[in-house]
């Protein structure tokens, strides 16, 4: 076998010999598990007779949305110090004169952070299984769920880890990080909301019915996670009254995350090419 | 042959100039002081040659290969140690070295024996299992010299390896440069010290700001610089000030202080250096010492310090 990679290799050593990461690993666990936990146990008291597989459902609803709270917390705090800490150490310009390249930097660093954080989803497996128990979901939105998971994680690595390239300070870095995700977690979905009610406000005073939903606002509720991930587990979350696009929601979902990880992965190894800093574009 | 070639490099930065039509020539197997006050581009000049930074004009070539062009051929050629640098926390050191020979694709089963062999180089055989950052200054900077060799490179770039040092870890560094010296090593040394190198090096080079102002062996250099002498100067307090007075004065070459005194290369005559005196005196600093140094700096370094904790 080809030996592992020496950033992550390195990494792995270096994380896995402090008590922070388990650490990270057990409160993970316990917010995720306490949250559903605690919603049972509400759900309990108001019917304590029954647990049926609709509520079972439900729960498995409340747990994915604590799942991409919590991924949207834990990915931006986990990367946006991969580059830029190297660089306040001062330990970043010997990586650079070694025959690492800079996207290899980038890349090993993204696969290091995605590594433990793929960790984290697989950890709370049991917890699925728990309410898979009680059925009410096919096995294939679980998947779908959990491909959600790994693809949305992959964005916000990506955000996390260009994030630090750009910026010097790993202060600056994880604010705009946060923002970023913020804005993709909670923006888009309130912007597709917002423009479909000016469309729908103006189809009104023309005294019209919108036939299909317009092409941005589709777009944006295609791309929000909390929609993408409310609609993989059967819940009618959209505006407007649909509309015919080239791909299935999750298909225009899982192509953006993918496509803009990467272009923000092949950015970061070309931005942080010490070579590339001073051509200035334009004299 | 020639293993660094540079053709008048130049950065700039905003308006004023880093490195203004440097250029220098090192023959393989040298070693090579680039001398220079704080501020006079040692480090600009290094990092554009260690293919981290890139130059506004002028060429650098090291090997044969262009810095900029063929930068991933002149990275398996050089070692590089910057001015500052960091360690990584929760890494051993024969681990810390294994990090780096994986980083140059070097097998694995020639690193264990590769990192043995570096450390005891670097005379640090006995700190292999210590925690990296929980080492002193001193072997820190051995450390990371004996991470330089890892991929055994033809040209080392060391930017003032025995800055911030006591000077027993002084003595110890320079011992370590001697040996690779011996290896057949092209070495690049800098430091805002001329007397640091001079016992060291083959070839002399003086920037300041940016310019290249001296060139040539250690005796051309030297002698150039006869009457130039050291001065130690002991004030009471506002030691930062001092330098500052100082800095600008004529006949002040270089200049380099420590808790409570301040070590002045001055050129000029005894006339000129009581007229200094005076001037130093008459700006209200308190004179406790005004004195030539004379002989070995580095000895004289140790007589000032007195005994220094290992
Ligand atoms: N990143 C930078 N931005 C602006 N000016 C810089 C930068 N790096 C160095 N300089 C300036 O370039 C000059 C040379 O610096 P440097 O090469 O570090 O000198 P030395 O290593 O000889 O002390 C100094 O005047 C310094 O202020
Ligand atoms: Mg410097």
């Amino acid at each position: 076998m080809k030996e592992l990679n020496p950033v992550l290799l390195k990494e792995l050593r270096q994380r896995f010999r402090t008590y922070r990461s388990p650490l990270v690993v057990l409160l993970y666990l316990l917010v995720l598990g306490g949250f559903s936990l605690g919603y049972i146990y509400l759900r309990w008291r108001s019917a304590p007779a029954f647990f049926q597989p609709g509520s079972s459902k439900e729960i498995f609803t409340v747990l994915s949305m604590a799942q991409l709270g919590l991924l949207a917390f834990v990915v931006p705090g986990l990367t946006a110090g991969v580059i830029s800490g190297e660089r306040e150490r001062q330990t970043l310009n010997v990586l650079l004169t070694t025959e690492l390249t800079p996207l290899g930097i980038v890349v090993s660093k993204m696969i290091s952070s995605c590594s433990f954080t793929a960790l984290l989803l697989f950890a709370t497996l049991p917890l699925y299984s728990l309410v898979f128990m009680f059925g009410g979901l096919a096995p294939l939105q679980i998947l779908g769920v959990l491909g959600f998971f790994l693809v949305s994680m992959l964005l916000y690595a990506a955000i996390g880890v260009s994030c630090s390239t750009y910026f010097k300070r790993t202060g600056i870095s994880t604010i705009t990080s946060y923002g970023i995700v913020f804005f993709l977690v909670a923006g888009t979905a309130f912007l597709s909301g917002f423009i479909y009610t000016l469309y729908q406000q103006q189809a009104q005073s023309a005294m019209i019915k919108l036939q299909e939903t317009p092409l941005i606002v589709q777009l944006l509720q295609d791309t929000n996670p909390v929609m993408v991930v409310l609609r993989i587990l059967g819940e009618n979350a959209t505006f407007g009254p649909g509309r015919e696009m080239w791909l299935p929601y999750w298909g225009t979902y899982t192509v953006t995350c993918v496509v803009i990880s990467v272009v923000l992965i092949l950015w970061s190894g070309w931005k942080l090419n010490p070579m590339n800093h001073n051509r200035k574009l334009f004299r | 042959m020639n293993a660094v070639e540079i053709k008048q490099l130049t950065k700039i930065y905003g308006s004023s100039y880093a490195l203004r039509d440097f250029t220098l020539t090192i023959e393989a197997g040298r070693v090579y002081g680039l001398i220079g006050p704080n501020g006079a581009g040692k480090t600009t000049a290094m990092s554009i040659l260690a293919t981290l930074l890139a130059p506004d004009g002028g060429t650098a070539v090291v090997g044969g290969h262009d810095v900029i062009k063929e930068a991933a051929a002149v990275r398996r050629l050089i070692g590089y140690m910057p001015d500052f640098f960091g360690v990584y926390d929760g890494l051993k050191a024969t681990e810390y070295l294994d990090f780096y020979a994986a980083a140059y694709r070097i097998p694995i089963s020639k690193r264990p024996q590769l990192c043995q062999d570096l450390l005891e180089l670097v005379n640090l055989s006995d700190k292999a299992d210590s925690y990296v950052d929980l080492l002193s200054r001193g072997m820190k900077q051995r450390l990371a010299m004996a991470r330089c060799l890892v991929h055994d490179p033809a040209v080392l770039i060391l930017d003032e390896p025995a800055s911030g040092l006591d000077p027993r870890a002084r003595a110890e560094m320079k011992e370590v440069i001697r040996q690779l010296r011996r290896m057949n090593k092209t070495i690049l040394i800098s430091s805002h010290i001329l007397p640091e190198l001079a016992e060291m090096c083959d070839n002399i080079a003086i920037l300041e700001q940016g310019r290249l102002v001296a060139n040539g062996t250690v005796e051309e250099v030297t002698a150039a610089r006869q009457g130039v002498r050291v001065l130690k100067v002991d004030v009471a307090e506002k030691l930062p000030e001092l330098l500052e007075y100082v800095r600008h004065k004529t006949g002040v070459v270089n200049l380099d202080g420590d808790a409570g005194w301040a070590r002045i290369s001055f050129a000029g005559n005894k006339t000129e250096q009581g007229q200094l005196l005076r001037e130093i005196m008459d700006q209200g600093f308190s004179v406790l010492e005004f004195a030539e140094v004379k002989g070995n700096l580095e000895d004289a370094f140790m007589a000032v310090t007195g005994e220094v904790e290992v």
